[in-house]
């Protein structure tokens, strides 16, 4: 109880700011057998480490360690902190790509909280097929439980084309064979499974396929990166929910022509960044998001 | 007589066919219009391109570097360009206005910026 009532004081706090809470829950009706306790965990999406664009980000090397300061300054520590890819802005040179992947280890490694997970996104592994990636973080695609739920972290970027290939989805049809059909679980992946807007971009080749097999459990909820901006959506009983970036906010699909950063508004800096905090509750499932600014 | 019956039945159905087809047999024999283009870091060349409406045409792509991709999503079309090779990726557009196209392939540093028009007229 304590940890729903910190849960709202917090919000309280961050509600002048902007923050809003969106619940994604269970089936109706849904009673799941899983055990587990209520916890919470902290999302960080797109930070693009070694991004240079003043016109839409003239804190380029400021906001991700700013992001840190406000994490390790959060009145109860997260239980763990996730990043949904894109953890360093693309570069054609494998040893800058490197050196950025070095620089962003050494940021977040002032994170007060121990457990930390990554995964990449397109800009971290598309052009070597998530090499350099591996060699700092390890696996690309990988599964954890905790407190009762079970996290399958899904790799839809290493392949250029944007799928995530019949491999990991074996891989993923057999990890999901080995959960009760009332699990509670989290998928993190960095482009959306759906087609929210292919025109940008914004999609996952084979994402469908991936779909079909979480849709075989009740209790299935998606958080994912890429987009630059909030965006909730459901597919069947799955809830999808995108992060918003710490580098540049993009527009709403198919507001304008293209899909151009939002330039920075010197009136409201870091206005449209931020990241998240989810607070799993075991029963009855549901996860209550928090957006949170970046300063 | 029987047999002539049978051939004159015959024919008098395989006469209706095709002139309840010929139309359409006409249309898929029709040749489609050839669209060449070249696909490099990070641009198409040409990048605008002006189509008929329900006029076939097939896009030859190339590529000048690395592999890249030629999506049409507002047409479910697409294809993959590998160095060397000639890509054939067939469509008729259906609809009149501006669609986008673009590199599907993430191909580098300029990929986000890849893309073209294509403008269906009537």
């Amino acid at each position: 109880m304590e940890r729903r009532g910190f849960s709202r004081r917090e919000f309280m706090k961050l509600a002048g700011l902007g923050g809003v809470v969106i619940v994604s829950g269970s089936m109706p009706g849904s009673a799941t057998a899983a055990a587990g306790t209520d916890f919470y965990f902290v999302q960080l999406s797109d930070c693009h480490w070694g991004f240079e664009g003043a016109a839409v980000n003239p804190d380029a090397r400021g906001t991700l360690k700013k992001a840190v300061a406000a994490v390790n300054g959060m009145s109860r520590q997260p239980d763990f902190v996730m990043f949904t890819g894109d953890l360093t802005h693309t570069t054609d040179d494998p040893k800058e790509r490197r050196q950025r992947l070095t620089e962003f280890r050494e940021i977040v490694s002032a994170l007060n909280v121990k457990q930390v997970r990554f995964m990449p996104g397109e800009h971290d592994a598309s052009l070597d097929n998530g090499k350099a990636f591996k060699e700092f973080f390890g696996e690309t695609h990988y599964t954890f439980d905790h407190k009762g739920v079970h996290f399958i972290v899904v790799d839809n970027v290493s392949d250029p084309t944007a799928a995530i290939g019949d491999e990991q989805l074996e891989w993923l049809r057999a990890d999901l064979d080995k959960q009760p059909k009332d699990a509670r679980i989290v998928v993190f992946t960095h482009r959306p499974l759906f087609d929210l807007y292919p025109q940008w971009d914004w999609a996952t080749r084979d994402g469908a396929r991936a779909i079909a097999l979480l849709q075989t459990h009740d209790n299935v909820t998606v958080f994912y990166g890429h987009i630059h901006q909030e965006h909730h959506f459901m597919t069947g009983n799955i809830a999808h929910h995108s992060a918003k970036s710490l580098i540049f906010a993009l527009p709403v699909a198919a507001s304008q022509p293209k899909r151009l950063p939002i330039p920075w508004d010197a009136n409201a800096p870091y206005k449209g960044l931020g990241y998240r905090e989810i607070e799993a509750e075991a029963a009855p499932v549901k996860y209550a998001i928090t957006e949170l600014p970046v300063a | 007589m029987q047999v002539s019956r049978r051939f004159l039945l015959r024919a008098a159905v395989a006469a209706g066919v095709l002139a309840a087809t010929g139309p359409f047999v006409a249309l898929a024999q029709a040749k489609p219009r050839i669209i060449k283009m070249t696909a490099r870091k990070f641009t198409y060349e040409p990048a605008q391109v002006t189509l008929k409406l329900n006029q076939p045409v097939v896009f030859q792509l190339t590529t000048a570097d690395v592999v890249m991709g030629f999506s049409v999503p507002d047409f479910a079309v697409r294809g993959t360009i590998i160095p060397g090779q000639v890509t054939e990726v067939p469509m008729t557009p259906t609809k009149v206005g501006e669609f986008t196209f673009l590199c599907d392939v993430f191909c580098g540093s300029g990929h986000e910026n890849m893309e073209g028009t294509l403008r269906v007229v009537a």
